[in-house]
């Protein structure tokens, strides 16, 4: 018994030490009117001391969250999935208008411009990082 | 050797001079002027009322190509329109977006009017039958497609991501593309908006 709750102990502070690498800042949405998907931008610091793998998102205010990528090729403009983004001990990506970015997908309720939303990172290996997501206007850059 | 020099002094300064007069108008996004046609379409505003190309004559017409269920690149383009038109010496007057949607499937007209009046007043939202947009994109050699639906029926849209101007005439004066800035966007639409009433 005491072995079980020194193991499960030590992964709780290993979950907490591990997270605690890992920020998220300038994260926000730009809510659109008409019930279309919203975009989501932030920047993801890997301040740990591995590296580790985005492999989506999710939130409770939205049904879905995707991981997608602008692509501007040939004079268009497409949106390819993204599965999955590595990032290195010490790296940072940075999800903006224009290139990554998160689509929430069917708001649950009327999302407010101004109100914070919680948004969960999820990692493989089961890490999970949320953040406050800030709700701005359409015209938001 | 002296006078060598001064003949060369005084090339230079006739080279400067000439120069000078040419005055040759410079632009921050690219120059079509003409090499496009004429603007000229037949569709349904976001108010429900049928337009034209005639429509919007006087005015500088900027036409741009998307749809509504699209997170990222249309919005951000919108938006930077939006602010580009702001910072305008008449903060805009004068001049209308025409966002034409690539999906009329989903983007109705009231959905079209919900969408684009939250980028502000300059924007006019066009929905066209298949056939209209058809001849409209062609035109202008934009190109779209459709891909597969998801699980839940969403589906994106490949489509192109430039901005067609023209000038109170329907003339085709310049392209934007996404790396062009909001201010040169703005400093463009202002030179241009000089040329025609002047």
């Amino acid at each position: 018994m005491t072995r079980l709750i020194v193991v499960l102990a030590s992964a709780l502070f290993a979950a907490s030490a591990w997270a605690a690498g890992i920020t998220v800042s300038g994260a926000w949405i730009r809510h659109l009117p008409a019930g279309v998907p919203a975009g989501g931008f932030f920047t993801l610091h890997n301040q740990s001391k591995d590296a580790v793998t985005l492999v989506g998102a999710s939130s409770p205010d939205y049904a879905m969250v995707m991981m997608h990528k602008t692509v501007e090729e040939g004079g268009t403009s497409k949106m390819m999935p993204v599965d999955k983004i590595d990032l290195p001990a010490g790296g940072t990506v940075t999800f903006h208008p224009g290139g990554y970015h998160l689509m929430f997908m069917h708001a649950k309720h009327g999302v407010k411009v101004g109100s914070r939303i919680p948004v969960t990172l999820m990692f493989s290996g089961g890490g999970k990082v949320t953040a406050q997501f800030e709700v701005r206007g359409p015209t938001a850059r | 050797m002296t006078r060598r020099l001064m003949r060369l002094l005084a090339v230079l300064a006739a080279c400067a001079a000439l120069a000078a007069c040419s005055h040759k108008v410079q632009w921050r996004t690219d120059n079509i002027d003409g090499l496009m046609p004429t603007l000229d379409f037949h569709m349904t505003d976001d108010s429900g009322k049928t337009v034209t190309a005639q429509t919007y004559r006087g005015k500088i017409v900027l036409l741009y190509f998307g749809y509504t269920n699209c997170p990222d690149v249309c919005p951000t383009t919108l938006a930077k329109l939006a602010q580009a038109l702001k910072q305008t010496k008449n903060h805009g007057a004068g001049i209308q977006v025409l966002f034409v949607t690539v999906d009329p499937k989903r983007d109705s007209v009231s959905r079209m009017h919900e969408y684009v009046r939250a980028f502000g007043p300059w924007f006019v939202g066009l929905v066209g039958t298949q056939d209209e947009l058809r001849t409209l994109t062609k035109r202008y050699r934009v190109t779209y497609s459709y891909g597969k639906p998801g699980k839940d029926g969403n589906y994106e849209v490949t489509h192109s991501s430039a901005v067609f101007v023209f000038d109170g005439s329907g003339r085709s004066r310049l392209i934007m593309v996404p790396h062009d800035s909001a201010d040169a966007i703005s400093a463009d639409l202002d030179q241009l908006a000089g040329q025609s009433s002047s």
